[in-house]
């Protein structure tokens, strides 16, 4: 589905990737793990399409689709999601406007009429529930105000809403509690597909206990230094980065 | 059953419709400048009565003598008013003129509004197809205002039909020597419309200036005058989402409400006058005086979508004389490429336990200056007034600017006063969410602004609610790059 060849990239003139290969298919989970400053939430953005870093060299592309020249929006439209690190807030614009918003332009992209209401209410009444979000917090402004867990479960809420095929959950456990981090890992995994796949980005195994992954792949200095199954997770909450490092140099 | 504005739209929709209060006018027009020939001549040809002439003369005698303000925060050449025509028939419709003639730009803005062929037709004057049968539109809208005993007609025939309650109001709020553009208003208005619903009457629809068809010819010197008597209540819509490219550069138009006891005026606005080419060259100066006297337990409220003019200054105002009356200002005020806004209101708390609530709204892009004005003074008889403002300004880019002037006079000791302000930018990262989403950049920036507009937008009627939303889009269109 997504394959992603010798990428680098750079930011104001700065280097951040520095040629990484990845290849995601349909049903499967992958974990990006790796200290801060290696570049995973570079990676994310990159592949939804921020505009902000410069690819210099490699390719991605999505369905045997060069998507490099498309806009954020093409792309969200084609099925990338990205859960954010830190989502912003739109004061003013309710959750629940703001996902219709959302639904129908990727419909109109595609073609399509506008969801019926009474089609999209019964959605966000199931999807709601899905992650046991209550009806006042849909008519609350998108994540003012929001506590770290309400943001975050906005935000799988949405991937819910949308059904990507490639959903990037960048960090998504950082600032959930326990009982958030159930629901929000439950949501996903019940979200999940033989058709569709899931790129988790986390620093801990904490959350892969419930998302379990197919792969984990280690990102440090802009590069994929090592890939392994979920026991790889493990042996890094254990044990940490250094002997990687050590590996790699040697 | 009560007959709304909707089932009219509903019936104007199928029928042609001419609007209900045409004034025949001879065409011609004057030479221009302008001197006390030229008064006595503009309400010679209205047919004015003795007293009419007689105070627009006096408003020109007190206008002679005034200078122009310039305390606003804009910037411009100012009008040199010796090369205007003071008077001008309406433009006659072009027989040979379709719409292939008119502007790629303006047509591609019409279909976004959702504007019907005919309307454009009218917008440009061009004759339309069909022309029929559309007394018995007027006929019905007039009836049912009659029934109930509303007066709603052009001032110019107000002043021939009901001179009694013109004369006993018409100035009352907004006296002659008010100011310099009031004082020219005063001398040389057009017309305008006239308003007055009788003791305890709801109005059962929305008056609007949209069944009026001199509107397009009154534009520049507009005069309206509306009066509430006591328990009654009206809602009245003036103006219109649709682009104007009005000729006339300055626009001085002057509004009066009269609210007695018990009686409440809500009185919405949509300005989208031309503002402007993307290089800041033409558009229309705006310089408004619109102002409201509140009698006891009465209520006023202004409700503003300003989109366009290269220069607007405009502060409608509450005089909230009768004690318990009150007084709200809703304002959205939209700036972009050149244009200049000066606007906001004054709150004057004469009444006790009076109250006053401002929301203002300002959206600046492009390398226009979006200002906030506000006066709130309470005066010292006016025991336990109270006032809440908030100002709040978005900008988008780094070339343009929001200013906040809010000025407070209390001279009372019970008086509680609350202002509060914010200043917002449309950010990167709150666009590239949206995109991510599937939300391209120009409907991302629409929808932040409405969220941002959302407390004044839920003011307006709901009809015009949803085309104020579409006017701010296209007024913010291409403003991020």
């Amino acid at each position: 589905m997504l394959k992603i060849k010798n990428l680098h990239a750079n930011i104001d003139g700065k280097s951040i990737l520095k040629g990484i290969n990845l290849e995601i298919n349909p049903g499967e989970v992958h974990a990006i793990m790796g200290p801060n400053g290696a570049g995973k939430s570079t990676l994310a953005s990159i592949i939804a399409g921020k505009e902000d870093y410069e690819v210099t060299e490699g390719n991605i592309t999505l369905e045997n689709e060069d998507i490099e020249e498309l806009a954020a929006e093409e792309r969200a439209h084609k099925g990338v999601f990205l859960s954010f690190q830190y989502p912003v807030e739109i004061p003013g614009v309710s959750v629940t406007n703001f996902i219709k918003t959302a639904i129908n332009e990727t419909r109109k992209a595609k073609g399509l009429e506008n969801m019926p209401a009474n089609v999209m209410l019964k959605m966000i009444k199931e999807k709601a529930e899905l992650l046991e979000i209550d009806r006042k917090f849909l008519s609350r402004s998108l994540n003012e105000g929001f506590s770290g867990g309400e943001k975050k479960r906005n935000e799988i809420f949405q991937m819910a809403m949308l059904e990507p095929k490639l959903a990037i959950l960048d960090e998504t456990d950082s600032g959930l509690d326990i009982d958030a981090l159930r629901i929000v890992s439950n949501g996903v995994n019940k979200l999940k597909s033989k058709d569709n796949a899931v790129v988790v980005i986390t620093h801990y195994q904490r959350l892969l206990d419930y998302i379990v992954p197919d792969f984990v792949h280690v990102l440090m200095d802009g590069k994929i230094v090592k890939s392994g199954d979920a026991s790889l997770a493990l042996e890094l909450e254990k044990k940490g980065y250094d002997w990687i490092k050590e590996e790699v140099n040697a | 059953m009560k007959y709304t504005e909707d089932d009219l739209r509903e019936e104007l929709k199928t029928k042609e419709y001419e609007y209900g209060f045409y004034t025949d006018i001879e065409s011609e027009t004057f030479p221009i400048g302008l001197n006390e020939d030229i008064v006595r001549a503009i309400s010679k040809k209205k047919n004015e009565p003795q007293w009419m002439t007689d105070w627009r003369l006096e408003a020109f005698k007190v206008w002679k003598n005034m200078t122009e303000p310039e305390w606003a925060n804009v910037n411009y050449k100012k009008p040199d008013f010796q090369a205007i025509a003071y008077y001008s028939a309406p433009v006659a419709v072009d027989p040979n003129k379709t719409l292939d003639d008119v502007d790629p730009d303006l047509l591609a803005m019409y279909k976004k509004l959702g504007i019907s062929v005919d309307e454009q037709k009218k917008m440009n004057n061009i004759a339309m197809d069909i022309v029929v049968d559309s007394v018995s539109v007027a006929t019905t809208f007039k009836k049912t205002l009659g029934e109930k005993g509303i007066i709603f007609m052009p001032i110019s025939e107000a002043i021939q039909e009901h001179p009694e309650l013109v004369k006993k109001y018409l100035g009352t709020v907004v006296p002659t020597k008010d100011n310099f553009y009031a004082a020219l208003n005063s001398a040389v208005f057009s017309d305008g419309s006239f308003c007055y619903i009788p003791k305890g009457v709801k109005c059962p629809m929305e008056l609007s200036t949209y069944f009026r068809i001199n509107q397009a010819g009154t534009g520049q010197f507009e005069r309206t005058l509306v009066i509430a008597d006591e328990g009654s209540y009206v809602s009245y819509l003036e103006g219109c989402t649709a682009p104007s490219r009005d000729e006339n550069q300055l626009h001085a138009a002057v509004v009066e409400l009269i609210a007695l006891d018990d009686a409440e005026i809500k009185y919405s606005t949509v300005q989208n006058w031309y503002p402007g080419n993307a290089q800041g060259l033409g558009g229309v100066y705006n310089f408004v005086t619109k102002r409201g006297l509140c009698e006891k337990n009465a209520k006023i409220s202004w409700t503003q979508v300003e989109t366009g003019s290269a220069v607007t200054w405009k502060y409608p105002s509450c005089i909230l004389k009768g004690d318990n009356s009150t007084g709200e200002f809703y304002s959205i005020a939209v700036t972009n490429n050149y244009q200049q806004a000066d606007t906001g209101t004054k709150m004057i708390h004469l009444g006790k336990n009076t109250k006053s609530t401002i929301i203002s709204k300002g959206i600046s892009a492009g390398k226009s200056q979006n200002s906030y004005r506000g006066l709130v003074q309470i005066n010292s008889r006016a025991e336990n007034a109270r006032n809440f403002s908030q100002c709040d300004s978005l900008l988008m880019g780094n070339d343009c600017g929001a200013h906040t002037f809010p000025y407070i006079e209390a001279k009372n000791k019970t008086a509680i006063i609350e202002h509060e302000a914010t200043t917002s930018k449309i950010g990167e990262d709150q666009i590239f969410y949206c995109n991510q989403r599937g939300i391209d950049t120009e409907k991302a920036i629409a929808l932040i602004v409405n969220g941002f507009s959302k407390d004044v937008l839920n003011k307006l009627p709901m009809e015009f609610a949803v085309e104020a939303q579409k006017l701010l889009e296209i007024s913010l269109e291409g403003s991020v790059g």
